[in-house]
């Protein structure tokens, strides 16, 4: 077992929280103390992303230690957008010399969508490829060039899930891929269709993935009409029922970010329901502050001590 | 085939704005099945930048030729006579014949009329789409004839990311999602279960990444 909290928190049966920090778009460390001083105490790791939406940010790695001096478990993002399989066998090391015990695999969103969007792209491996290749460097200590690891990155492995993509039909055996090739937690994609998610863990247990890999479902509180409605039409792979939007524009216009927050709560009981869900993960998007309140309407305060 | 496109005519006449005389070459094969630089585009082309030149009070000569192919120097070196006092050719040969017209005739300016973009087919009258990456390791086999390499934005290997929606990919609504095609092809054949075989890290050194690659049959040389 690697020193990762989370882990922990997971192995001894505890609904894990975990939420996200997203890195400074500069080299002000004191953004990220600030970000994560709204998170202290109220959830078991935390994510920090990895240049998201293909916009320059401040590095995970460096990012995520600046959370660990502040106490936290961070839970290093890393997309093979940009890097090669030479440059995540590196950083890979470099993060677990430097104490980060949980990494995020991901493919990336594609550099289209970001502020560079004229650069190349990599995608060397693939978000599967980096699960396997970070369970070769812990478990077997090889690079994947065959040579020998020497001092080896003790690392949680996770990966990423969107339930709501298309084909539905294999969001479940996908999570069994990454499953089988080595990833111990999941986070799920935003979570505003309940009955979806359901259907979906419906075939995950079918599948019996949910007795493989701890899988933590996403949610996000909505801020405004104007957010869920550009999550709804802008984001690709976000689904966003009308409902939804509906029930915010019933209430009057200063109650909608509480409406919001009141939906998150819901949602994260009704996760609490659903056999194999073992954590949430909140994605409060810049809006970390929100996610202390969260915490505790759910009843998932305090945290668990280990 | 090789698909190519125009370059914006602006572009076209900053090529060859020091130039009175040119030859405009085109070529017979994939770029005329494209319809970007065969005979008929090669005249339009000729034309458009005569009248320009006529226009701007500085008289160009273009001389319009079409080679069968720009890629076999069997039909290059029939070109001397034809480039005769060309100061430049303007080709609108792929980037492939561009090239190989220059390394044949290194005192001349070869320049590019159009913008190399990829291989692929004619999808129907006037569309093409891009097939092929040439990576040099083939695994149309394992996904039923769709290629992930070329065909998802992001090659991946091991299924779509999360941005899929509908049948399309997340970088543009026009582009069909690469791993739908895939998953659609494993549902018609009956072989979903296909899906779930790990596709190992690939070996990229057959593709551009081992540097620019050659192909020899020594039986076939002189």
């Amino acid at each position: 077992m690697s020193a990762s909290n989370l882990e922990k928190v997971l192995k001894g049966g505890n609904f894990a929280v975990t939420s996200e920090c997203g890195p400074p778009r500069g080299a002000d460390a004191e953004v990220v103390s600030k970000k994560g001083s709204y998170l202290k105490g109220y959830v078991d790791g935390v994510n920090v992303t990895d240049n998201q939406t293909s916009v320059v940010r401040m590095s995970s790695i460096a990012a995520a230690v600046l959370l660990k001096q502040m106490g936290f478990d961070p839970i290093m993002q890393m997309v093979c957008r940009d890097r090669n399989r030479i440059a995540l066998q590196s950083d890979l090391l470099g993060a677990a010399a430097l104490g980060l015990d949980n990494v995020l695999c991901l493919s990336g969103d594609h550099q289209k969508f970001g502020d560079h969007p004229t650069a190349k792209n990599v995608f060397d491996i693939d978000s599967m490829q980096l699960i396997q290749t970070i369970k070769q460097l812990r478990d077997e200590g090889r690079f994947l060039g065959g040579e020998e690891v020497k001092g080896r990155p003790d690392m949680f492995i996770g990966c990423a899930e969107n339930p709501f993509a298309d084909p539905f039909e294999i969001r479940a055996m996908r999570l069994a891929k990454k499953a089988a090739c080595g990833a111990q937690f999941v986070q799920t994609q935003c979570i505003f269709n309940v009955p979806k998610f359901e259907k979906w863990m419906e075939m995950v247990r079918d599948l019996g993935v949910h007795e493989k890999i701890y899988i933590l479902a996403g949610v996000t509180p909505c801020k405004s009409i104007g957010m869920a409605r550009y999550m709804q039409k802008s984001v690709p792979g976000m689904d966003v029922p009308e409902e939804l939007i509906t029930r915010l524009k019933g209430v009057p216009k200063e109650n909608v970010a509480e409406e919001g927050i009141k939906i998150c709560v819901e949602t994260i009981e009704q996760m609490r329901a659903i056999k194999g869900v073992a954590g949430v993960h909140i994605m409060a998007i810049e809006w970390e502050q929100k996610v202390a309140g969260i915490v505790e309407a759910a009843k998932l305060y305090p945290r668990p001590a280990i | 085939m090789i698909v190519a496109n125009r370059k914006p005519f602006e572009e076209i006449v900053e090529l060859v704005k020091a130039y009175k005389s040119i030859l405009l070459l085109g070529c017979n094969e994939c770029v005329t099945v494209c319809a970007a630089g065969g005979a008929k585009e090669v005249a339009v082309l000729a034309s458009e930048l005569r009248m320009h030149r006529e226009k701007e009070g500085q008289p160009i000569e273009v001389k319009e030729h079409v080679l069968e192919r720009n890629c076999d120097p069997e039909y290059v070196v029939s070109l001397a006579p034809i480039i005769g006092d060309a100061e430049a050719i303007l080709s609108m040969a792929c980037g492939c014949g561009i090239q190989f017209v220059g390394e044949h005739y290194r005192q001349m300016r070869v320049l590019p009329a159009v913008n190399t973009t990829f291989d692929g087919v004619a999808e129907e009258q006037g569309v093409w789409a891009e097939r092929c990456l040439g990576c040099g390791n083939c695994i149309l086999d394992k996904t039923l004839g769709v290629c992930p390499v070329t065909r998802c934005a992001k090659s991946l290997f091991n299924g779509p990311c999360g941005g899929s929606h509908g049948g399309k990919c997340e970088v543009s609504d026009e582009t069909p999602c690469g791993w739908q095609l895939i998953v659609d092809r494993y549902k018609e054949m009956n072989m979903l279960d296909k899906y779930m075989e790990i596709q190992p890290l690939k070996n990229w050194s057959t593709s551009r990444d081992g540097g620019p690659r050659k192909r020899v049959r020594e039986d076939l040389k002189l």
